[in-house]
């Protein structure tokens, strides 16, 4: 363990760089660059507010607000997973010439993505003053899902990582995936509005719509629901922790498949 | 004394070559089912054991394929190997390849910075040493271009200088040294020769044996994943020459005699033959000095005689007897004056214009003489001048 740690002391500066890299070069083609990050969000969440709004019949005050909420924190996890998968493929020429600890790779792509995930959260604070959400004390909650939030996008994006190199097809079925995590995360709908009966508990089988749920709580002002924290708490740690173990264990192969 | 920086050990490394390669689910899924995932396995390298002191540098010798990138990668520690242990104290700096390791959108800078964490070094180290690396890359404005705009040699002198710069205790050099132009090569030899004197640990991959011959104190010898020499480099190289060439070591070193001494025996006729064109060159100036010395004083009779012997130039040695005979000069003094020449010296007034006299024959002889050394191949062109 001492040697894991004095490594990443040693490589601290190497992650920096590569964060840094990501996210200058992410925008620095495009011509309004950073300002995509929250262009992004109102367009989407303008569009979906006017459809679902209109659909649900549910003439909600506060519901761009409600969307953002979840739409935000989607957005994320799917591009850390999706960037964090491809990590060590497009990084292989330096793998094959300098050793670098592998993990900085996916680390690296997710941390980006992390930054610039907060950085849309600007959106979401001036949403809320438009639409008169009030910050109560519960606001400090918040903390806890965003840290939940970032610790399950690291565990999985490191097991979608170790898989990615030994199946290049994973991409495609880890769309599909997101696809449906999209839909069950109650992003534009409430989970209350639908009839599920018995059927109730199929969404707490998504970590994400877990973290979304008290993440919503923390904005709003409502404590936190802590069957939920508990339950994401397993996912994300327990998913953190099977991603470093298979990543360790394959990690010395991944030069021969790349 | 225990100064070894790098220590080998029974160090194996295999890869599975497979028959087809599998990179998808569902035919890794039917393959595993139907039993056809078949490994072939291939060792790359078997049981190769060796240590390297600090300040070495240890040439890798061996024919293609014979598991030479294959070692400086797991020494580099990009490949773990199968089996053995690999001990390493000190900060590698593998060159495994110029330039590899950029990120081609971004600027030479900023790739400089991102080499150097690469290769572990922290910020502000980088920092210090970044106008010494922009200077050895003789890049200086194009440091600010994106690196996929750069030429292949451009890239190379920059992942050379940051490789080189940044004070490694041990390099590993593969083939990199013979990439770029003479100019770039001969300024990345001067560096790392530079480098050995501060006791940086080298490993050296190269094809030619004289640069490992010139850069390197020991060397090793790879052949099919095996160490088959290890020691100093003369040693080891003269082995590998004998692989090369497929000669057994007696003929190798009658060959390798033999060529010494055709080269020498060539460079010794090229010198003697030097040295006598400078010879004659020199005899053909100091005659032109004392002709030019004697011309002058030459009476009418004797130009008269002179113009007589060059007009025959074929019955020369005869004219020169006639005019010898034509000169009025006492045929005894001659004789004589020879003799009191050689004894008193050439101070006596009596004994100067009989000198004089002396003189003007032979004058006139190496005038001839002189046409001959000048034109010594053209008789025609010497009468036409004449005539």
């Amino acid at each position: 363990m001492n040697k894991v740690t004095k490594n990443f002391k040693k490589y601290r500066f190497l992650l920096g760089e590569l964060v840094k890299k990501d996210i200058k070069l992410k925008y620095r083609s495009s011509y309004l660059g950073i300002l995509w990050t929250l262009i992004e969000p109102i367009l989407t969440t303008f569009v979906l507010t006017l459809i679902f709004s209109k659909l649900l019949g549910r003439a909600e005050k506060a519901f761009p607000v409600y969307i953002l909420t979840g739409r935000l924190l989607y957005t994320f996890f799917a591009n850390s997973t999706k960037s964090a998968m491809k990590s060590i493929r497009s990084n292989s020429a330096m793998i094959k010439k300098v050793y670098v600890p592998k993990y900085i790779y996916p680390f690296s792509t997710i941390l980006s993505n992390y930054i610039i995930f907060l950085i849309s959260l600007i959106v979401l604070f001036f949403a809320s003053i438009v639409f008169k959400i009030i910050p109560t004390f519960y606001l400090v909650q918040i903390i806890i899902p965003l840290v939940l939030l970032l610790v399950l996008s690291l565990g999985c994006g490191m097991i979608l990582a170790t898989m990615a190199v030994f199946f290049r097809d994973l991409e495609y079925l880890w769309s599909v995936v997101l696809m449906l995590v999209m839909y069950t995360s109650s992003i534009f709908y409430h989970v209350e509005d639908l009839d599920m009966g018995d059927m109730a508990w199929v969404f707490n089988l998504n970590p994400l719509y877990l973290i979304i749920v008290n993440f919503r709580n923390a904005v709003f002002g409502r404590p936190m629901d802590n069957s939920a924290l508990l339950l994401s708490i397993i996912y994300s740690f327990g998913s953190l922790a099977i991603g470093l173990f298979i990543f360790y264990k394959k990690q010395d192969k991944f030069i021969l498949n790349i | 004394m225990d100064n070894k920086v790098i220590k080998i050990e029974h160090v194996g490394m295999r890869f599975n070559l497979m028959e087809k390669k599998v990179d998808n689910l569902k035919e890794y899924f039917i393959k595993l089912m139907k039993h056809e995932l078949r490994y072939q396995e291939f060792w790359a390298l078997k049981d190769v054991s060796f240590s390297v002191n600090k300040g070495d540098r240890v040439g890798i010798l061996g024919l293609n394929g014979a598991g030479k990138s294959t070692l400086l990668k797991v020494i580099a520690g990009v490949l773990k190997a199968t089996e053995g242990k690999v001990s390493i104290k000190g900060k590698i700096v593998p060159l495994l390849e110029l330039g590899a390791g950029f990120d081609p959108q971004y600027t030479g800078a900023e790739n400089i910075y991102l080499y150097g964490a690469m290769l572990g070094y922290p910020k502000e180290f980088i920092k210090d040493k970044y106008d010494e690396i922009v200077e050895f890359s003789e890049l200086e404005d194009f440091i600010n271009v994106p690196v996929k705009n750069y030429s292949s040699g451009m890239k190379a002198r920059l992942g050379f200088s940051i490789a080189t710069i940044v004070e490694p205790e041990i390099l590993i050099l593969d083939e990199v040294l013979s990439v770029g132009d003479a100019r770039f090569r001969k300024k990345s030899e001067a560096k790392v020769k530079g480098m050995f004197d501060d006791g940086v640990t080298v490993l050296f991959v190269s094809h030619s044996i004289d640069q490992v011959k010139r850069m390197c104190n020991k060397a090793i010898l790879l052949e099919h994943g095996q160490l088959i020499a290890e020691g100093d480099v003369k040693d080891v190289s003269f082995i590998y020459e004998q692989k090369v060439t497929g000669l057994d070591a007696e003929t190798l070193r009658k060959k390798k005699r033999k060529a010494k001494k055709d080269k020498e025996k060539k460079a010794k006729a090229k010198r003697e033959k030097a040295e006598r064109m400078l010879a004659e060159k020199e005899q053909a100036e100091k005659s032109l000095i004392e002709n030019e010395f004697v011309e002058k004083p030459l009476a009418d009779n004797e130009l008269f005689e002179k113009e007589q012997a060059n007009t025959s130039p074929i019955n020369n040695e005869s004219s020169e007897k006639e005019q010898i005979e034509k000169l009025p000069v006492d045929k005894e003094l001659p004789e004589t004056e020879v003799n009191t020449e050689e004894r008193s010296g050439i101070n006596s007034p009596i004994s100067e214009t009989t000198i004089q006299d002396l003189m003007k024959p032979a004058a006139v002889e190496t005038n001839v003489k002189d046409a001959d050394i000048k034109t010594p191949i053209t008789e025609n062109t010497e009468s036409e001048n004449i005539g």
